[in-house]
């Protein structure tokens, strides 16, 4: 049986394919992936930009739609996936996806393009707590992004040279406006660039772990979602959780879209 | 589950927290839905199909203003939602 996941984020979709394969003499079902991810800019119509990233999936996995047992969405965008047999929230897909990946995980740091959360995880997989930020971008993959822009780097070097900083210099701004133009400020001040990459990603990391803190940070902890493509941020987070690791997946931008496809195959059993 | 629905910024924190385990048998009869005076709740099928309350997704960015009729300067002792909710289900963070 293949089923499939997608994640509508604001910025990029996720496909996930995963084949369910019995494993001769072992008791219970082992689970593949059959084929990775697919991004898309989003400035498409959703349900368009879903079926050409879907389509494209399928040729690579070689796979026909009639293959396809189940197509599971979530995302902010789910609702627009006219094609998809159900849907689930970002909560319960990421929470899934990380325990599959990491079984002792029991808290879930999902920072995204637009959005960040923390999501307390059960043994089975199961989001038994969460809390997002419904207001302030500045927690979250993109606002990093554009400050890394501004100092002309790619989110990757960004990332690397932050760990080059040995400074901690505070940003006070909760809202995205104002953090920038602290950024532009430390720029004006010829502030070298690592301490202020360092200082973004230290900010955008304390945002999230106040969120964090309301679920209760247990560990073992996973970070999934974009920011965890940066070394900095990864290692921002951690300070700022106050935890010996912070566990990440391969492929962290698809482990909502993971999680879909596992709970859809899930459900047809 | 416990879904906090809300946002921390400048001011503070403002979180509205609901334990959506006691809104499966609701004991209460769905009471936070009529004892809100800006209809803040409603009820949604969750990803486990159960039927529980959630905060109206355009309240969520504006909790601190949207609630400030019912905590007025000076404290508070209730809060309809609170009172209403006899379960227990529903808590603030401020
Ligand atoms: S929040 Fe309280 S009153 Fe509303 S459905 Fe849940 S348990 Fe019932
Ligand atoms: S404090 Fe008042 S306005 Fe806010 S959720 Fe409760 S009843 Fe509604």
């Amino acid at each position: 049986m293949i089923t499939a996941g997608i994640d509508m984020g604001s910025r990029s979709i996720k496909v996930v394919l995963l084949e369910e394969i019995k494993v001769d003499g072992a008791p219970q079902l082992k689970y593949a992936v059959k084929k990775a991810h697919v991004m898309l800019p989003g400035e498409m119509d959703a349900d368009e930009a879903a079926e050409k990233a879907y389509d494209e999936a399928l040729k690579a996995a070689g796979v026909t739609r009639d293959d396809i047992k189940a197509v599971f969405v979530t995302g902010a965008g789910r609702s627009q996936v006219k094609f998809a047999t159900e849907g689930v929230t970002e909560m319960t897909a990421g929470a899934r996806g990380a325990n599959y990946m990491f079984p002792q995980v029991r808290t879930v740091v999902d920072v995204g393009a637009e959005e960040g959360r923390g999501v307390k995880v059960d043994a089975d997989g199961k989001a038994i707590d969460f809390a997002g930020n419904e207001k302030c971008a500045a927690g979250a993959g993109s606002f990093a992004e554009a400050m890394s822009r501004a100092l002309q780097m790619s989110l990757k070097e960004f990332g690397e040279a932050s760990l080059r900083s040995d400074k901690t210099i505070p940003m006070n701004a909760q809202c995205t406006v104002f953090a920038e133009s602290e950024v532009v400020s430390l720029i004006h001040a010829s502030t070298p660039s690592q301490d202020i990459a360092k200082a973004v990603l230290d900010a955008v990391a304390s945002r999230i772990c106040a969120m964090v803190r309301r679920v209760g940070i247990e560990e073992s902890v996973a970070l999934i979602g974009g920011m965890a493509h940066s070394v900095g941020f990864v290692a921002s987070l951690k300070k700022a959780l106050d935890v010996q690791d912070v566990l990440l997946p391969e492929m962290p931008e698809s482990i909502s879209a993971l999680g879909c496809a596992l709970i859809a195959a899930e459900r047809q059993q | 589950m416990i879904a906090n629905y809300g946002y921390k910024d400048g001011s503070g924190e403002y979180y509205i927290s609901i334990d959506t385990d006691n809104c499966i048998d609701c004991a209460a009869g769905r009471a936070c839905l009529t004892a809100c005076p800006k209809e803040m709740f409603e009820i949604i099928t969750d990803d486990y199909d159960d039927e529980v309350a959630c905060v109206k997704k355009n309240f969520t960015r504006t909790l601190a203003f949207d609630c400030a009729d019912c905590k007025p300067a000076g404290g508070y002792t209730t809060l309809p939602c609170i009172s209403a909710c006899t379960p227990g289900a529903i808590k603030h963070s401020w």
